[in-house]
C-alpha cells in the first residue's frame, strides 16, 4: 500500500512477548512469542478460535494484564512491570475499551456512562456532562441520554460504549467482540461506526472471530496456539469507504 | 479527596441500594446507642457515689476510741479508751502530714436549746475551729468559731440555718443569745452544709468552753484531722503514726483493732475512685464491643456489597480508575454510613439518658445520667475510626479486583 511506503512510529509494538497462566499445579502457555506491530490509524482485526490466546493478547494490549518475556510498546513509551496506579492513568489517557457485553455500568444513565472516563480524569462534572452528550450525539442517541442501560437495545447499548471509549480522546480503541452480542444488521451498522472513528485518525484493533466483520477491516492478524499465524491485508477494494464529511468534522473538531 | 464529585460518586451508589445502606447503619446506630446509654449510667453511678462523699473531707482521717481487746504489759484487756486534750495536743504536734486537726466533745443527754419562748433539741458539736475544714461547712452569716473562742472559753455558737429558721423565723440571730441546758450562749455566725437537712440542725460550740461549762473536763470524744494531699500510702503511714502515739499513751496493743478506730477516708475515697475507674473501663469495654460487633456487620455487608459490584468496579478500572480512587469510593462510603448512621444513634442514646433522667428521681447510687462533650466528641471520633475499620478491609479487596477477571464473559 502506498500509505505504508513511508512508515510512520509504530503505535503498538510487540516483541517476543510471551504469557504463561498458573491453573493450579497446570501451566497454561497461552502466547508464545508474538511480533506485532500496529501503526497509528490502522484498523486491524485479530481472529482465532477460542484459546488460541486473542483475548489475553488483548488484556496485555490493553494493560489489564502483564506479560513474563518480551517488549511491549504503547505510543512509544515501554510497558513492563508497571504499578497498578501507573496502568490506569496510562489506560486513560491513550486506550478506549469496547466490549462483547457491553460492560455499561447499570444504574447510571447513558449520559453518565459516557461521561464516566472523565471522571476519572478530573474533568468537572458540568463539562464532561456537556461533551459526554456531544458524543452521544455523535453515535446517534443524542435523544438517549438520560435512559438507563436496560431501556437501550443492545446495539444502541454498544454505541454508548463506543462514545464512552472515545470521550478521553484514546490514541487507540481495543474492541473484544464488539458484534458478538448483536444480530447481523446491527453488526454491519456497528461495525460501520467503528470504522468512521478509525478514518478520524484513532488506531484501532478489533477481536472477532467473525470472518464478516475481519474483512471489514484494514489488516487482518490469525492466532492459533498463542503464535501468529497469518498477517495479512484486505484488498483495497474491500478498504474502509471514506468518513462521512460531517462526521469528520466532528471528529477533527473534538481531537 | 473530598471532592464534591466523589460524594456525588457515593450518593448515586448509596441511593441505588437502599435497603443494603439502612441496615448497615442500623447496626452502627445500634451499637452507638448502647455505648452512649452504658456511659451515661456509668456517669450516673459515679455521680450517684460521689454524691455520698459530699458532705465531709475525702482527705479526712477520723480516729475514735473504743475498748482494748488484747492483754498488754500485763494490762487485762476490756479497758476503755478516753481521749483527752493531750492526745489532741500530742497529734497535732508529733504527727506529720496533719494539716487542719480538731477534736469533738458531746454534751451528755437531751439538749434543750431556748430562745424566747421557743425550746428545740439540736445536735450540739463541741469543736475546735479547724472542724470548718473537716465538714464543708459554709458560712452563710458571721463567722466560724476562732482561736480565741478557745483560748478564752467564750461562749459563742455558730448555728446551723435550720436551727435559725426554727428558733429565730427570719430575725436576725447575730449577737442574740441562745440557752442551752440553760446557759447563755451568743450566736456569732450561721452556716450551711450541703450534707442535707441533718447537717444543717447542728450548733457548734468552742470545745474548751463547753467542756468547762457541762463538766467534760479534758475529756474529748473523737479526734478528726486532714491530710492535706496526701496519696493513700502517706495517709495510711499518717494512720499508723497516729495509732502508735496513742497507744504509747494509752497503754493498749498497736495491734489491738478494738481499742481505737481509725476510718482514713483518702483509702475509702480511692476505693471509691478505683472502682468508678474500674466501672468506666468496663462500661467501655461492653460499649466498645458492642460497637464492634456493629463494625464487622458494616464490614461484612460491605465486603458483599463489593462482590456485587465487582464488574462496575472492573470497569471502573478499566477505564481509568486508579486502585486508590477504588479504595476511596468503598472507604468514604463506608465512613459516611457509620458517621450518619452513627449520629442518629448518639442523638437516640442522649435521648434515652434523659428519660433516665427523668425516671428515675435521683436515688442514692444512680443520679443524673448524662454525657459529656468528651465522652460525645470520643464516641464521634470512635465512629470516623470504626467506619474507616468496617471499609478497610472490602476497600482493599475493591482495589484488588483485577479487571480481566471482572470483565470475563459468562
Amino acid at each position: 500500500m502506498e500509505v505504508r511506503s513511508n512508515p510512520a512510529p509504530a503505535m503498538l509494538s510487540l516483541r517476543g512477548i510471551h504469557k504463561t497462566y498458573s491453573v493450579g499445579a497446570n501451566r497454561l502457555h497461552v502466547l508464545k512469542g508474538i511480533d506485532l506491530t500496529i501503526a497509528p490509524g490502522e484498523l486491524v482485526s485479530i481472529m482465532g478460535a477460542s484459546g488460541s490466546g486473542k483475548s489475553t493478547l488483548l488484556n496485555v494490549l490493553g494493560l489489564l494484564d502483564n506479560y513474563d518475556t518480551g517488549e511491549y510498546y504503547l505510543d512509544g513509551q515501554l510497558i513492563k512491570d508497571l504499578s497498578e496506579t501507573k496502568s490506569a492513568v496510562l489506560r486513560s489517557q491513550l486506550l478506549g475499551f469496547v466490549f462483547q457485553s457491553f460492560n455499561l455500568i447499570h444504574f447510571k444513565t447513558a449520559v453518565e456512562n459516557v461521561a464516566l472516563p472523565l471522571y476519572y480524569q478530573g474533568v468537572p462534572r458540568r463539562e464532561r456532562n456537556r461533551l459526554a452528550e456531544e458524543y452521544l450525539a455523535r453515535v446517534g442517541l443524542a435523544d438517549r441520554a438520560g435512559h438507563l442501560p436496560r431501556e437501550l437495545s443492545g446495539g444502541q447499548q454498544q454505541r454508548v460504549a463506543i462514545a464512552r471509549a472515545l470521550i478521553a480522546k484514546p490514541k487507540v480503541i481495543l474492541a473484544d467482540e464488539p458484534t458478538g452480542a448483536l444480530d447481523s444488521q446491527t453488526s454491519i451498522e456497528l461495525m460501520e461506526t467503528l470504522r468512521e472513528i478509525n478514518a478520524s485518525g484513532v488506531t484501532m484493533l478489533i477481536v472477532t472471530h467473525e470472518r464478516d466483520i475481519a474483512a471489514l477491516t484494514q489488516r487482518v492478524i490469525r492466532l492459533r496456539d498463542g503464535r501468529i499465524e497469518g498477517d495479512e491485508r484486505n484488498q483495497p477494494a474491500q478498504a474502509p469507504v471514506p468518513a462521512p464529511p460531517a462526521l469528520a468534522e466532528v471528529s477533527a473538531g473534538l481531537s | 479527596m473530598f471532592s464534591l464529585d466523589t460524594w456525588q460518586e457515593i450518593f448515586d451508589t448509596i441511593s441505588k441500594n437502599k435497603l443494603r445502606t439502612l441496615l448497615t447503619g442500623f447496626s452502627v446506630a445500634w451499637g452507638i446507642l448502647m455505648l452512649i446509654v452504658l456511659l451515661g449510667s456509668g456517669q450516673g453511678l459515679s455521680r450517684g457515689v460521689e454524691y455520698g462523699f459530699r458532705d465531709d473531707a475525702t482527705n479526712s482521717i477520723w480516729v475514735r476510741s473504743g475498748q482494748t481487746s488484747v492483754p498488754h504489759k500485763g494490762l487485762r484487756p476490756g479497758r476503755n479508751v478516753q481521749f483527752t486534750n493531750d492526745d489532741y495536743d500530742v497529734v497535732k504536734s508529733g504527727v506529720r502530714g496533719v494539716d487542719h486537726i480538731t477534736s469533738r466533745f458531746f454534751i451528755r443527754g437531751n439538749v434543750a436549746v431556748t430562745y424566747g419562748d421557743r425550746t428545740s433539741s439540736f445536735n450540739i458539736r463541741s469543736v475546735h475551729p479547724d472542724h470548718q475544714y473537716l465538714e464543708k461547712t459554709e458560712m452563710v452569716d458571721g463567722r466560724f468559731l476562732n482561736p480565741m473562742d478557745i483560748e478564752e472559753h467564750r461562749k459563742v455558737a455558730v448555728i446551723g440555718v435550720r436551727v435559725k429558721d426554727q428558733l429565730f423565723r427570719g430575725k436576725d440571730p447575730i449577737g442574740e443569745y441562745i440557752r442551752i441546758k440553760g446557759v447563755p450562749f451568743q450566736v456569732v455566725g450561721v452556716f450551711t452544709d450541703i450534707g442535707g437537712e441533718g447537717e444543717q440542725e447542728v450548733i457548734y460550740l468552742p470545745i474548751s468552753t463547753s467542756q468547762r461549762t457541762f463538766g467534760g473536763a479534758n475529756r474529748v470524744a473523737m479526734i478528726m484531722m486532714t491530710v492535706g494531699d496526701a496519696t493513700v500510702p502517706e495517709s495510711q503511714a499518717i494512720a499508723e503514726d497516729l495509732k502508735l502515739r496513742i497507744a504509747e499513751r494509752h497503754d493498749f496493743d498497736p495491734n489491738d483493732a478494738r481499742a481505737v478506730f481509725i476510718s482514713n477516708a483518702v483509702e475509702g475515697f480511692q476505693r471509691f475512685v478505683d472502682l468508678m475507674g474500674g466501672i468506666r473501663m468496663f462500661v467501655w469495654v461492653i460499649g466498645v464491643g458492642t460497637l464492634l460487633a456493629g463494625v464487622v456487620g458494616v464490614s461484612n455487608i460491605m465486603l458483599i456489597a463489593v462482590k456485587e459490584r465487582t464488574k462496575e468496579i472492573g470497569i471502573r478500572k478499566a477505564l481509568g480508575a486508579t486502585p486508590w480512587s477504588v479504595m476511596k469510593l468503598v472507604l468514604q462510603e463506608a465512613v459516611l454510613v457509620t458517621s450518619v448512621a452513627g449520629y442518629f444513634g448518639l442523638v437516640a442514646g442522649v435521648g434515652v439518658l434523659e428519660l433516665m433522667a427523668g425516671g428515675l428521681r435521683s436515688s442514692d447510687f444512680f443520679k443524673d445520667p448524662a454525657v459529656d462533650f468528651k465522652v460525645a466528641v470520643s464516641a464521634t471520633a470512635l465512629l470516623v475510626l470504626a467506619g474507616a475499620i468496617a471499609g478497610f478491609f472490602p476497600a482493599r479487596r475493591a482495589a484488588a479486583i483485577r479487571p480481566v477477571e471482572a470483565l470475563r464473559d459468562e
